[in-house]
């Protein structure tokens, strides 16, 4: 069932969330899901990189705004200006040695420790914490980290909104879909699914969600009112 | 791309190469420049390209070329701005650290990555992100060692040249109406793909798949060469 880890991601962002990444009109928090996932996916940085220059050639034909007559002579004259220091890295070098190593940007959105996550359980063999992304307006939109134990099935649910899922160790399979280390998946009000961990270790996942999920089981639909997610 | 050579070769640093070929062109056309060397046309070095000037300006901090570069970018710019929907005066201002940022990371620009065009539109949009959403851009570190490396590093697309740029430019002029108007929408107005349905009241499968239509047309016309 298990790609070997060197393996490339097989399931990726449609190209419609790249181009909204390339073009920067993505929330914060899709944007870490994206950005996540590029760095474990050469090809879709590929795709980023050709929609980056596709920006550039739309900025070339852009029919131009006049700027004031003094612009540029104001702009010359800030030339010189010292160059305030840049903002500290907030880059961590934590946790790269490790077997299935976070990359950045999420590695240092998490506080770059991974072993000094504060856990909260959602049900039984599956635990959660909330990352902080935004200082804006993040509206419903939430990044959080999830673990999944062993064999843990996830209860029949579907979501108002949309949900991106990547995985970042261990794997999941949802249907006849197997999603290893750096697959993205993405869905929206339309799938009602029920994903299940790999039996073969932990599933770390980030997923973004811009509105709660809803429980459609039979039975589990009754707990909608007091599930946590 | 044959204009943007042109340019280069009219201006007058490039006279010692324009002086092997002026056998080529009627001779007034260089001796005119050979004649006022330190006043040079904005018109002829204007059709300097953009790569060209930005590396003067990271090499030798040429402020001419600076110059030179605003007013073929500000402009441009400042309608990219205006497009998203900030005021005259905040885009003039935003126009401004964007051109002040060309200036201080000029010399991160890499010819051999990307052309200047697409380098100036990635600052602006990340300053675009900055001063109107409040949000950072969470982007990947090339330098990471987490980061999973391309299989074949020597088979690497992401370098895009000045004929690349050309083709994407004539591939965009040639694309159908409507695709050509969703895809500066998606670019220009500062909203994702589903946001913008909504607005025009189009139905998201029409907007997904006519920029997937365009995605995949520009990127083959970029791909075949």
């Amino acid at each position: 069932m298990m790609r070997p880890t060197h393996q490339l991601p097989v399931h990726h962002p449609s190209l419609e969330l790249l181009l909204d990444y390339a073009a920067g009109s993505t929330s914060e928090a899709a944007g870490l899901a994206l950005a996540t996932h590029l760095a474990l996916c050469p090809e879709c940085r590929e795709v980023v990189a050709q929609f980056e220059s596709v920006g550039g050639a739309l900025l070339e034909e852009i029919q131009p705004a006049a700027m004031p007559p003094d612009a540029l002579d104001d702009l010359l004259a800030r030339l010189d200006e010292p160059v305030p220091a840049p903002a500290p890295a907030c880059r961590s070098t934590a946790d790269v040695d490790a077997l299935c190593p976070l990359p950045e940007p999420l590695r240092s959105y998490i506080g770059g420790d991974l072993q000094a996550i504060r856990w909260k359980q959602v049900m039984r063999g599956v635990d959660q914490v909330v990352v902080a992304v935004g200082r804006g307006r993040t509206g419903k939109v939430r990044a959080r980290l999830l673990r999944i134990g062993p064999g843990i099935r996830i209860p029949r649910h579907t979501h108002d909104g949309t949900e991106m899922t990547l995985v970042l160790a261990g794997g999941f399979s949802d249907g006849d879909r197997q999603y290893q280390r750096g697959d993205f998946s993405f869905s929206d009000g339309e799938i009602d699914h029920s994903p299940v961990a790999d039996d073969d270790g932990e599933c770390l996942c980030l997923t973004v969600t811009d509105a709660p999920l809803r429980l459609t089981g039979p039975l589990m639909r009754l707990l909608n009112p007091f599930i946590r997610f | 791309m044959a204009m943007e050579h042109a340019g280069t070769l009219r201006s007058p640093a490039w006279q010692p190469l324009a002086g092997l070929i002026s056998g080529l062109v009627p001779a007034g056309v260089f001796t005119f420049y050979r004649n006022m060397p330190d006043v040079p046309s904005p018109a002829v070095m204007d059709g300097r390209p953009l790569d060209d000037l930005l590396v003067a300006i990271a090499r030798d901090r040429d402020r001419t070329a600076f110059g030179l570069l605003f007013g073929r970018m500000a402009p441009r710019l400042k309608a990219y701005l205006l497009r998203s929907g900030v005021g005259a005066a905040q885009a003039d201002e935003l126009v401004q650290e964007v051109m002040l940022m060309v200036w201080r990371r000029a010399g991160t620009f890499d010819p051999a990555r990307a052309v200047a065009s697409t380098w100036i539109f990635t600052i602006a949009r990340n300053k675009r992100i900055d001063a109107i959403r409040h949000d950072r851009r969470p982007e990947f570190d090339p330098e990471d060692p987490a980061l999973v490396p391309a299989q074949a590093p020597a088979a690497d697309r992401s370098i895009e040249t000045a004929e690349d740029s050309a083709r994407l430019r004539d591939a965009i002029g040639k694309l159908p109406v409507e695709q050509a108007e969703l895809l500066r929408l998606a670019y220009f107005e500062d909203q994702p793909h589903t946001m913008i349905a909504q607005q025009r009241g189009l139905p998201l499968g029409t907007v997904k798949s006519r920029l997937r239509l365009a995605m995949e047309r520009l990127r083959r016309d970029l791909a075949g060469s």
